[in-house]
């Protein structure tokens, strides 16, 4: 592959899809899939063929478009539009464009739901085939690593990602230009470059969705970052719950390797560059960079103290550069369009946008992509239609088991990393969970503070031992069974978690209760004085029966 | 995964691609699950001798990660999502329903499927089953609705 054939290979796909008269691009992300995408797929592709319209129409599959709850989402190029809640009896409509018939179900690009919306990282979901490459190259896909590998040295690249101010979309929102340089400065022959693709927040599918939907990205931003390091190798470190992403991402590797995109003498310089998947086993604990490398290594998935940070000593003692999915996912568009453009996007300090996975008791739940600094009202109002009629609003929560809420108060305050951190919160990998007032705040907290008990791997003892009792305590509170002592221990523990733990995991497991105590002190206080639960959530004085797996 | 094949000789083959080394430990371990359907003590034995690893060694990282069985599954798998979505959305409920006696089977808790706009979701087969209420869970979990599915 060189310049050439990249530039062929892309005009031949545009061509042939500017001929076509049709495209029909069915959403095949697992939100849409459990709604049934399979069976409205093939019922278009029946219904081209019966309708002799082979040679004009097309149906493929998509990444996700956004609407999940009122999926499957449906896009036709020729109506410039997506279709909700589409069912296999749509199909005859859709092939024969009698689109008046589904008026109803119609989502101009103009809707609210996209209109407050900037699709960088998921601009090519709704559009592309994740299965076919020449869809990502007709798009410009791998237009950037050309650039990167052929026009430009490492230290320019490097240059870039700097400029553009890019933060780290795993939750700590650390300046990936920075990491990039610390690693690149490194002396070492070998250098690895990881992908964080171990998305375990309940209630997060955002780089899974990225994944499913448009793999070449996250490829190539990798690909990218191998050329600054200097490295040849690289891992994705991906979620075994996911297998729908893992198979995508197959795929993806086996066609850039065939096209030359990876692999050796890439755009016919000496420029190599390998990727492999490596496929966890189901610990949250591993998406801390340490334990991430001890899994990649075939081993428990344990942090170590850190320093050595990665950087420096990382996979098999080398430098490593580990970011995440949605990380590697900008990269190319910041080679693109230069690193000041990126950086005019999104708040100051944290520039260019963020998915969030909206979720919860919300009219329009599912994906959205925003500016950086949206405020919680435009993302909840606008694009998710506010809170369903009968309910009210009473907290966000964001960040997963290491984040926190946002009250009512806070509404418009702009969604960017520092102003989160601010208000006792965090952005995370990006959920967002709306929750109203018949959720309760200390039921939530335990629910939290149980994920992270079952996930502490156990090798500090703050964590291991940590955890166990602040669940019991916020359990016990649940129950009615609360006293006024456990208020003062369960900020004593939050606090030393919080100093004394090894890692990520238990550092930030306090940090839902904290943020929960501090904004929804009374709902505690009422669980504990007046054993009742105000949301009407908590079954106090019933007793409990334990809720155990028995997988 | 062919079935027509061994299925030591396919882990075998896994193994060799990985060129037995013990860095590959996992990802033998899913060859091996996906396999055998699970961790039986005599194939973790084998593993252990194959890639020159202490046998403790392979049990320790094998028990550690959640995904890892060493036991069948039953007949029928259904997976309850606790992801906070559908948490929020009653899951915890779900949960208590399932974990009532079903026989024929398995109920194992998910971290969130991803389908969060259905929430609370259940995968009982391969299905899933959206905006499910406990009620309709109990259905689904009956003998004669699985092999309707299946």
């Amino acid at each position: 592959m060189n310049a050439e054939t990249l530039h062929t290979l892309r005009q031949a796909e545009q061509q042939r899809q500017r001929k076509l008269a049709d495209r029909i691009l069915c959403c095949t992300v697992a939100g849409c899939l459990s709604s049934g995408a399979n069976q409205v797929r093939a019922a278009i592709a029946d219904q081209i063929e019966s309708q002799g319209r082979s040679a004009t129409t097309e149906v493929c599959g998509t990444g996700c478009m956004g609407l999940c709850s009122q999926g499957p989402l449906v896009r036709s190029s020729a109506a410039d539009a997506v279709f909700t809640k589409v069912t296999p009896a749509d199909a005859v409509k859709l092939v024969s464009r009698d689109y008046d018939a589904l008026a109803e179900r119609t989502l101009q690009p103009r809707h609210p739901f996209y209109a407050g919306q900037k699709r960088m990282i998921l601009g090519n979901s709704g559009h592309a085939d994740p299965e076919r490459i020449a869809d990502y190259l007709a798009r410009g896909g791998y237009q950037s690593l050309l650039r990167a590998v052929t026009e430009m040295t490492p230290a320019a690249v490097v240059a870039e990602v700097k400029k553009s101010g890019l933060r780290g979309r795993g939750g700590a929102g650390y300046p990936t230009g920075l990491k990039w340089e610390l690693v690149a400065r490194q002396p070492s022959e070998t250098k690895y470059v990881v992908c964080n693709a171990d998305e375990g927040d309940p209630g997060a599918f955002m780089n899974r969705s990225v994944l499913e939907g448009d793999p070449h990205r996250v490829l190539e931003g990798m690909a990218i970052a191998g050329r600054a390091m200097g490295a040849q190798q690289g891992y994705i470190y991906a979620r075994g719950e996911s297998p729908l992403a893992i198979a995508r991402l197959r795929t993806a590797l086996d066609q850039a390797q065939r096209e030359g995109l990876l692999g050796g003498r890439i755009f016919e310089t000496s420029f190599h560059f390998q990727i492999d998947i490596r496929v966890g086993a189901g610990a949250y604990v591993c998406g801390e960079e340490t334990a991430l490398l001890a899994s990649i290594e075939g081993k428990r998935g344990q942090p170590v103290p850190r320093p050595p940070y990665p950087p420096e000593r990382g996979l098999w003692g080398q430098p490593t550069l580990i970011n995440n999915v949605e990380t590697f996912a900008n990269i190319a568009a910041i080679i693109e369009q230069g690193g000041d453009c990126f950086a005019s996007i999104g708040a100051p300090a944290s520039p260019g946008t963020k998915v969030f996975a909206l979720a919860g008791r919300v009219n329009r739940a599912g994906l959205v992509e925003v500016p950086i600094g949206t405020s919680l009202r435009t993302i909840l109002y606008d694009l998710g239609g506010g809170v369903p009629a009968g309910f009210e609003f009473k907290a966000a929560q964001t960040g997963g088991p290491a984040g926190g809420c946002i009250p009512a108060q806070y509404l418009d305050l702009p969604m960017d990393y520092d102003s989160l951190t601010a208000i006792g919160t965090m952005m995370g990998s990006g959920g967002l969970i709306v929750m109203d007032t018949s959720s309760c705040m200390v039921d939530l907290a335990r629910f939290f503070m149980e994920f992270c008990m079952d996930e502490s791997c156990g090798k500090c003892i703050p964590c291991r031992a940590g955890t166990v009792q602040m669940h019991d305590i916020l359990a016990r509170m649940t129950r009615g069974e609360g006293v006024e002592s456990d208020f003062a221990m369960l900020e004593r523990l939050a606090g030393l978690l919080k100093e004394t733990s090894l890692c990520g995991l238990g550092l930030a497991a306090p940090n839902p209760v904290v943020s929960t105590l501090h904004h929804f002190r009374a709902e505690y206080e009422a669980h504990v004085r007046d054993r009742r639960c105000p949301a009407g959530h908590c079954h106090i004085g019933v007793a409990e029966t334990p809720v155990e797996a028995t997988a | 995964m062919n079935p027509a094949i061994d299925p030591q000789k396919q882990l075998e083959r896994v193994m060799a691609r990985h060129h037995y080394a013990g860095s590959a430990l996992i990802e033998v371990l899913h060859a091996a699950q996906e396999l055998y359907g699970y961790l039986s003590k005599p194939a973790l034995e084998w593993i252990a001798h194959k890639l020159s690893l202490p046998p403790g060694r392979v049990l320790g990282v094998a028990t550690f990660y959640h995904l890892f069985r060493f036991e069948p599954r039953r007949e029928h798998t259904a997976v309850v999502c606790l992801g906070t979505a559908c948490y929020a959305a009653g899951a915890t409920e779900l949960m208590t329903a399932a974990c009532r006696p079903h026989p024929g089977w398995t109920i194992e808790a998910g971290r969130c499927v991803g389908s969060c706009g259905l929430a609370p979701v259940v995968i009982c087969d391969g299905h899933a089953l959206p905006r499910v209420t406990p009620a309709e869970l109990e259905k689904a979990l009956e003998p004669e609705q699985a092999r309707e599915r299946s």
